[in-house]
Order: structure tokens, then C-alpha cells, then sequence
């Protein structure tokens, strides 16, 4: 017998399960066009490597991350890509992302699949990369991939492998249905990644309204080492943190993976994906989805292929159109309502409840707090709902994440006793999104200023490189020309004193003929004027352009830091910018001009000034 | 068509504000039945009259700061605080006594803060202090004789007339001193032996009051039995009471012994009752039990060495007072973490 510990809180909603549990799991069938979105776990969306128009067979790789964290999306079925677009996708946010459709040719002609039939011949890392190409990613929360997860780092030695088979929420029983019907491919899986981490103990826990996918496997592990931990019915039992404290003892630390504390918890259909990935070469391409809720006629579940639109499940279990007042995606606890039935399943999608307006009705009017401490009662993370609700709605976020704001897993467990009917877990839920763009926009001002910081002390280090070698220069010429002067006087002292007048005299006249020239040069159209004069013409433009180049990106560098702060004065700047731009310019042009009246020869006329 | 749009949760269990508050009415009644039939009618008017006076002065001032007077005044919460004074106060009590209590609660300690949730005082109990010390005659001299209903207490007619015309002097043949006020005032001259020789105090510990506080303390069982209270707050304050009781005061000749401090006076009714109202008390289990044991503390320190001989009024308020306090170095550990986060932000704790 497994030792169990409590976890504190929980609530015991009515369970509604057996609404979906009366018929065996059915085919879904194949609706007329599936839609693939992009990206169906948290990480990195994955990149279309098909052109539309293309025939694609079922299995066949459609879409890849080429870097950074993902996995494949592969086709459910044969047929021809019809479009790569915009399409709505499951999020609670009703939002429209890339999606590859797929119009299925009706033949479902599988590509070449290669099962391995030993996997215990490979390398681990080989497998892992089997799971990777499969497109498995968690099939139960976030959908963290799979592969990822499986590899903790090296200091994090996993010894207490889980299979998370709880399913605490009300009304889903995807889980459960699976345990019951596909328990060998569930054992199989969880053989295969206790073979990757080869932990100490495998438990698969499971809570005790589920006697039939108990004794299923309990059948399945029958001589294996594998325990089947029976865990009290006690929402929210299934949250990963929770099942850990009830199989374990210990608490996952705050910020903190399990894998810190050597604990790692499976999804119940990641196991069957992940068997049937390796054992079949079969990738993710389908999962069991539950279609529940008093607006459908026949309630159940069914094997979908991943793109099937929600509509066409709708359909399949019988859907009341006229009946449904709210479609929740996932838990009554925890999903999110939709609002359209055009979205696809994805591999996180485990329940669909078409609720009439009777089954889930509104909730009654918000009331004041009276801080009663319900909500505190249930919190399985042992938190202040109350005092945080307090914190969120006077928007004092620095109070409310002090109290552990973070820690809380919007389980829904406080708004669900709440007598007062608030809607705690929404103030929680705003409160984070403040505290994360308040987090951002620090950021950002934080680089700019860095940017800023970074760019001045270039300046100035330009600036005094350009001093020092004005002045190694100015040094330069200062020795050079106390060199002559030493050879001149050198020369005079070697008795060359008589001709010293002389050769002044001649200098003068030198001098007093180019003034001459000059003079006549300025007069007549096409004197030969010196290049002389030429040269600090350009050297000055040079100045003045470097001058407005550096001015406009001081002014740039400002336009940024107020863009970024958001200041009130990022009108006024930009101006600023654009008349620096102009001044550049106009510098160019006219250095450009001057250059080329150079290169044109001195015959040219005078540049002006 | 179009669907609902919710945030989840989407189901919720149904017990309102008001059915809780429905709960504590209920539950006070074998306290109120036991009154009825130890001390006469007086505490059954009191009760009615207090409860209607606050649900129109909720209303009053409900419709004065704009608010849907119907959907607050179905939440009960009025009707709790004019049923916990008309509990407390003496029977015999003058109407505008209790009125002047009702109001003060209603008006000034909750609407005046901002309504239900924001008072940080209990508004019973600030009505209750407030003619304490505004009229301490008539707060100490209409208690009720115990005096079976039975058997020759006043009937219903002349107990309405009496409250109704506030006379004072027509009680006088009704009234006695309540058990901890005679006990406190007479220890000094007398032995124990001969102070608890006064009727008042009757066969058992203290005639009718014991019945009242176990009836009380019945009711309180129930809530926690219904989960409406924790046993976090009334353990705290008989813990801390039975603890200075059993410090201090193990000498009946001086002092009050703990059955008396126990089954005399508001104590049950204040343990379960009134020192559990959430809006004014503290929010941890460890924080309750900091706050019960505060309020049971102050009401032995006042009962023994103060001028009053019963004291839940000042002791609930004082230790609301002690809230923020208690609040803010009591958080739970919550999960995952080594140690609970006491204190403000950015503070030392």
C-alpha cells in the first residue's frame, strides 16, 4: 500500500463524470478540412515545410521548429494543403494564428513509418529524438515538450517518476477512458520513459472515483513494479504540485520544476503517444477528447484526429445547437469559454463542455469581501486569496506578489466557495499580467538606458581618443619644427649667416608675388588657383557633417529612450530628428559638391563658403 | 451564436453571503430561546426591535450613498448586527438605549466606513461600547432577574411597556445585578462562601446565564459544524481566558473563578458569535488564534482589574485594532515556500 499525504485546501465539486463515461470511446470520423495550428504548446511556433497545394500522407512531417523549443506538427490524414493562414485557435483570447489546412483526400495513405521493435537497443538520446519527431509535447497543461522534460539536467536525478492519472476536474474523463481501454499502451509508454530516466519508484496515481481504470491497470502492472497509488477524490488532487504532495510528502519549491526535488509527472495520454511513437512510429497525430455537457445528446469520447474543428465533434455527440449557452474548452474549473466552435483540437485539448445556461449558469452579482476566509479554507497553495484579492484591486501589486501572488495555480478552488461570488481568480489573473508589463516595460527602459549609458561613453571615448591624436600630432609637428629650426640654426652657426638676409629678402618677394597671383586670380575667370585654398574647404564640410552626424544620433539616441519611457516629449524629438536629418544631408551634398569641384580640377571656380 | 464569455471558474457552489449570515441567525437561537426563558421577554424585543431598526437604518443609508438598497440589505448582514445587540444588551434596556446602539453600528461603524467589508471594527460592538459608556446606569441596572418565564418573571405586555417608556424606576423589582458584577463588587468585602450565597448565582454557577452560554456555545458548535466559522477564534479566546483564569486567578476569594468567567456574562456569545464576525478579525488560522487569544486575555484583564465587570465590547475592539498588526506577521507558509513571507514588502520580518 502506497503512503499518502494530504495536500491542504481542495473542494469537492460535483463531479458530473459519468455523463461521459457511459459509452467506450468512439471515432470521431474525418471532417471536411482540418486546421493545424502552428504553434500548439508553450515554447517556439513551428515553421510550414509544405507548399499549398501540395499532397501531403498521413504522418508526414508538415511543419518543423528549426530553433528554439518545439516540436513537429504533423498531417492527421492524406489530402492536399489548402491554405497557410490566420485561422481562430484555442486560447482564451479568441485570437486568430497561423494554421496549415489540410482537405483530406479520403484515402488515408499513411507515409513510411518505422516502429522499433526493441527500444531498449538504442541510445536514450536516440529515442528521445523518436519522441521529438513524433510532435509530442505534454498532453494535459502547457504542453511542454516532451522530449525536453524527459531530459532533466544532469544534477536533477529523477527518482519518482509519475503518471499523473487523477483527473480532478469535473466532467473530463479523457483520462479516465483511456486508462480503462488502451491500459497496456499506458504501461507501455510509462515502461518507455522510466527506461529513459530510470527512476527509483514509478507510481501512477489515480483518484478513487475511477475503480474501472484501477483495476485496468492494475491488471496492466500486474508483476511489474509499477504502483497504483489510490488517492482520495479531492479537487485540485491532478494539479502536478499537488499529486506530487500527495505521493510524495514534498512540496515542489516555490519557482522551482519537480525535477528539483527528483520528482517528474507524465500525462495519461503522453504515455499512449509516446508508446505509440516508438513501438508504432506512428507520431502524435490524434488524441481522445471528452464532448460532455447537457447540450449534447450523446456524451462521450472520441478519437480525434489533432485539426479537427470543434464543430465537427459538436456534431458527432449529438450537439443541441439551440441549447448551448456556454462551450468550455477543458474543466469547469479550470478551461476557458469560447467563442466560436470553429476552432481545432489541438494536443492539449482534452475536453469540450457544451453547457446549457441551467448546467452553468451565471454566477450571482460580485458583493464585498466580508473575509470570511473561505477562500483561505481551500487553497490548496496555501495562500491569502482574500488578501490578495485586496492587493489586486487596489492595483497595490508589489503587496500582492509579496504574498505570494505567483505561487497561486488558478485552480478556482477560492472563487468556487467564494459566498460573495467574487471572481477571485480574475483579479489574480490581472494582477499577474500588470506585474508581468510592468516587468517588461522595466526592461526595456532598462535597456535603453544601457543602450544610452553604452553610446555616451563611446562618445566620450571617441572624443578623447581624436584629442589625444590632435595632440600627438600637434606634438609631431612641434618636434618636426623644432628640428628644422635646430638644422637651420645649425646651418647659420655653420657660417651660412651672410646669405640669411639675402634669402629673407628673396622669401618676401616669393610671398609678396603669390599675393599678387591671388589677387589676379580672384579677378579673372580662370586663375590658377592654388589647391591650397581647396583643402580646408573640404576639411571644414568633413567637420560640419561629422558634427551633424553626431548631433542626429545624440538626438536618435534621446527619440529612443523617450519612445521607449513612453515621455510626453517624443513629438518635439522626432522633429528635432528629422531637421538633424535634413542638416546630414544638406553637409553631404555639399561636401560631395566640393569633392567633386576638387577632382574637377583646380581650374574650377572658388567653392563657396 | 453567441456564447457565454466567463472567466473560469465556471461552476460555483451556492452559499451566498446571505445564507451564511441566515445560518448565524439560526444558530443564535437556542442562545435567544434560553434568554426568553431565564430572563423573560425582554431579550426576544430587544432582539426584534434592534434587528428592524438596523435593516432601516442600513436601507437609510444605503439609499443616502446611492447603492442597491435591496441587493445589500439581503445579505443579512444588518439583521446579524441588530440580532448581536439585541442579545447583549440588558433586558430591560430603554428603547433609545438600544437604539442609539443600532444606529451607531449601522450608521457610523459600517455604512460611515463604507459598508459591509471595509468596517475595521465590529459595528455591534461599537454600538454596544458607545452606550456602555454613554449610559452606564441604564446599562447596569436593567439586567433581568433570573427569573423562570413560568414562574413569575413580567409578563410580555408590561416587559414591551417598560422598554417602550424607558422608565426606569418601574424595573427596579425585575433587576439584578448580573453574577460577574456582583461577584467583582462584593469579593472585596466578602468571603466567596458568602458572595455567591446572592441569588443571582442561584444552585449551579450562575442561574440561567449558564443555560444562555451553553446554548450559545451549542449554536457555535453548529457553525463550525457547518463551516461557517473555524474553531480558530472562539478556541483562542476561551484558551486565553481559561490560561489567565488559571494564572491568576485560583483564589476565589479574590478573584472570579473560571466557571463563572466561563458560563457568566457574553463570554460564549462573545467567543462564537460576535469575535468571529471576518470582517473585523484577523485572517490566518495562526492570526485568529493570536486574535481570539487577545480578546479572551483583555476580557479576564478588564473583568478582574478594570472597571467593567464584563468586557467583550472593548476587548473585540481593541484587538480589531490589533488587525493590520496580527495580519500583516501571521501569513500561512504558503506551498513550496521554507518560510512564510511576514511583513510588508521590501520590509524586515
Amino acid at each position: 500500500m502506497t503512503q499518502l499525504w494530504d495536500f491542504s485546501g481542495g473542494i469537492h465539486p460535483p463531479e458530473h463524470k459519468d455523463i461521459s463515461t457511459a459509452r467506450p470511446i468512439r471515432d470521431a470520423g474525418m471532417p471536411a478540412q482540418l486546421v493545424l495550428p502552428l504553434q500548439q504548446h508553450i515554447g517556439d511556433p513551428a515553421e510550414a515545410i509544405v507548399e499549398v497545394g501540395e499532397r501531403v500522407l498521413k504522418g508526414q512531417k508538415i511543419a518543423d521548429v528549426k530553433t528554439g523549443m518545439g516540436v513537429p506538427v504533423h498531417a492527421p490524414t492524406s489530402g492536399v494543403i489548402e491554405s497557410i493562414a490566420d485561422f481562430p485557435v484555442p486560447h482564451p483570447s479568441g485570437m486568430a494564428d497561423r494554421c496549415i489546412t489540410l482537405k483530406p483526400d479520403g484515402e488515408d495513405q499513411w507515409c513510411q513509418r518505422s516502429p522499433v521493435a526493441d527500444y531498449r537497443s538504442l541510445e536514450r538520446d536516440e529515442v528521445l529524438q523518436i519522441i521529438r519527431d513524433a510532435g509530442i509535447s505534454g498532453m494535459g497543461g502547457a504542453g511542454f515538450p516532451t522530449n525536453i522534460k524527459l531530459r532533466p539536467p544532469r544534477d536533477r536525478k529523477v527518482s519518482t517518476l509519475i503518471l499523473n492519472g487523477a483527473e480532478c476536474e469535473p466532467y473530463i474523463t479523457a483520462d479516465d477512458m483511456t486508462m480503462r481501454e488502451k491500459a497496456d499502451e499506458v504501461v507501455a509508454g510509462l515502461k518507455i520513459m522510466a527506461w529513459i530516466l530510470r527512476p527509483e519508484r514509478c507510481v501512477i496515481g489515480i483518484e478513487d472515483n475511477k475503480p474501472e481504470a484501477i483495476a485496468a491497470l492494475r491488471k496492466a502492472t500486474e508483476g511489474t513494479q509499477t504502483e497504483i497509488a489510490v488517492v482520495p477524490t479531492k479537487y485540485p488532487s491532478g494539479g502536478e504540485k499537488q499529486l506530487i504532495q500527495i505521493l510524495t510528502g514534498m512540496e515542489v519549491p516555490s519557482g522551482g520544476i519537480p525535477a528539483d526535488i527528483g520528482v517528474m509527472c507524465q500525462n495519461i495520454g503522453t504515455a499512449v503517444a509516446v508508446a505509440n511513437a516508438v513501438l508504432e512510429g506512428t507520431p502524435l497525430i490524434s488524441r481522445i477528447v471528452t464532448i460532455t455537457g447537457e447540450a449534447v445528446r450523446e456524451p462521450g469520447n472520441f478519437e480525434t484526429l489533432i485539426g479537427t474543428p470543434i464543430e465537427h465533434l459538436l456534431g458527432q455527440a449529438g450537439v443541441n445547437q439551440d441549447a448551448v449557452s456556454r462551450l468550455v474548452l477543458g474543466g469547469p474549473m479550470m478551461g476557458y469559454t469560447l467563442t466560436t466552435e470553429a476552432v481545432p483540437v489541438i494536443k492539449t485539448t482534452n475536453c469540450v463542455i457544451a453547457a446549457t445556461a441551467a448546467e452553468l449558469p451565471a454566477p450571482p452579482p460580485e458583493q464585498p469581501c466580508i473575509r470570511c476566509g473561505q477562500c483561505a479554507e481551500a487553497c490548496p497553495m496555501e495562500l491569502l486569496p482574500q488578501q490578495l484579492f485586496w492587493h489586486a484591486k487596489a492595483t497595490e501589486f508589489e503587496k500582492a506578489e509579496h504574498l505570494n501572488l505567483f505561487d497561486c495555480i488558478e485552480c478556482g478552488a477560492c472563487s468556487y466557495v467564494c459566498p460573495s461570488s467574487i471572481p477571485l481568480v480574475q483579479y489574480y489573473r490581472f494582477a499577474k499580467g500588470e506585474i508581468r508589463a510592468q516587468q517588461a516595460e522595466q526592461l526595456k527602459a532598462d535597456r535603453a538606458r544601457e543602450r544610452f549609458e553604452a553610446r555616451q561613453a563611446r562618445l566620450e571615448r571617441e572624443q578623447q581618443e581624436k584629442e589625444l591624436r590632435r595632440k600627438e600630432r600637434a606634438q609631431a609637428a612641434a618636434e618636426a619644427a623644432a628640428k628644422k629650426q635646430a638644422e637651420a640654426e645649425k646651418a647659420a652657426a655653420e657660417g651660412q649667416a651672410v646669405d640669411e638676409r639675402a634669402a629673407k629678402s628673396a622669401l618676401v618677394e616669393q610671398a609678396l608675388a603669390r599675393k599678387k597671383a591671388k589677387a589676379q586670380a580672384s579677378q579673372s575667370p580662370a586663375p590658377s588657383a592654388p589647391p591650397t585654398e581647396e583643402k580646408p574647404d573640404i576639411e571644414a564640410l568633413e567637420k560640419q557633417l561629422e558634427q551633424a552626424r553626431s548631433k542626429l544620433e545624440t538626438m536618435q539616441g534621446m527619440l529612443d529612450d523617450a519612445k521607449a519611457q513612453q515621455a510626453d516629449n517624443v513629438e518635439k524629438l522626432e522633429r528635432a530628428v528629422a531637421k538633424n536629418h535634413d542638416r546630414v544631408q544638406r553637409a553631404e551634398e555639399a561636401l560631395s559638391e566640393a569633392r567633386e569641384k576638387l577632382a574637377a580640377g583646380p581650374t574650377e571656380s572658388q567653392t563657396t563658403h | 451564436m453567441a456564447f457565454v464569455q466567463q472567466s473560469s471558474p465556471h461552476a460555483h457552489k451556492a452559499r451566498p453571503t446571505s445564507r451564511v449570515m441566515l445560518w448565524v441567525l439560526i444558530a443564535a437561537l437556542p442562545g435567544l430561546l434560553a434568554q426568553t426563558l431565564f430572563f423573560g421577554w425582554g431579550n426576544l424585543i430587544n432582539v426584534v426591535f434592534c434587528i428592524a431598526l438596523a435593516i432601516a437604518s442600513e436601507a437609510a443609508l444605503l439609499k443616502l450613498r446611492k447603492k442597491p438598497v435591496a441587493f445589500f440589505i439581503k445579505d443579512n448582514t444588518a439583521a446579524v448586527t441588530g440580532l448581536l445587540l439585541g442579545l447583549s444588551l440588558p433586558q430591560f434596556a430603554p428603547w433609545w438605549v438600544s437604539a442609539v446602539a443600532v444606529i451607531s453600528a449601522i450608521v457610523v461603524a459600517k455604512q460611515l466606513y463604507g459598508g459591509l467589508g471595509s468596517n475595521p471594527f465590529n459595528p455591534a460592538m461599537v454600538g454596544y461600547a458607545l452606550v456602555l459608556v454613554s449610559f452606564p446606569v441604564a446599562m447596569t441596572t436593567n439586567w433581568a432577574e433570573p427569573a423562570m418565564l413560568w414562574d413569575g418573571a413580567p409578563g410580555f405586555g408590561e416587559t414591551l411597556a417598560t422598554i417602550a417608556s424607558g422608565h426606569q424606576t418601574a424595573v427596579d423589582g425585575w433587576t439584578m445585578a448580573t453574577p460577574l458584577d456582583e461577584y467583582k463588587h462584593k469579593i472585596t468585602t466578602h468571603t466567596a462562601t458568602e458572595v455567591l450565597n446572592h441569588p443571582t448565582f442561584g444552585e449551579g454557577i450562575a442561574r440561567g446565564w449558564e443555560w444562555v452560554n451553553a446554548a450559545f456555545l451549542a449554536g457555535g458548535l453548529l457553525l463550525i459544524a457547518l463551516r461557517i466559522i473555524t474553531w480558530h477564534i472562539p478556541a483562542g479566546f476561551l484558551g486565553g481566558m481559561i490560561v489567565m483564569s488559571l494564572a491568576f486567578g485560583n483564589n476565589a476569594d479574590l478573584y472570579a473563578p473560571l466557571s463563572l468567567h466561563l458560563l457568566a456574562g457574553g463570554t460564549m456569545l462573545g467567543a462564537f458569535f460576535i469575535a468571529t464576525d471576518p470582517v473585523s478579525a484577523a485572517t490566518s488560522h495562526q492570526g485568529k488564534l493570536i486574535y481570539g487569544a487577545g480578546i479572551g486575555i483583555l476580557i479576564y484583564l478588564i473583568r478582574t482589574w478594570g472597571n467593567y465587570p464584563d468586557a467583550v465590547a472593548f476587548s473585540v475592539l481593541l484587538m480589531n485594532f490589533a488587525v493590520p498588526f496580527i495580519d500583516h506577521y501571521t501569513p500561512p507558509r504558503t506551498y513550496g515556500h521554507h518560510k512564510a513571507r511576514r511583513g510588508v514588502p521590501g520590509g524586515q520580518g
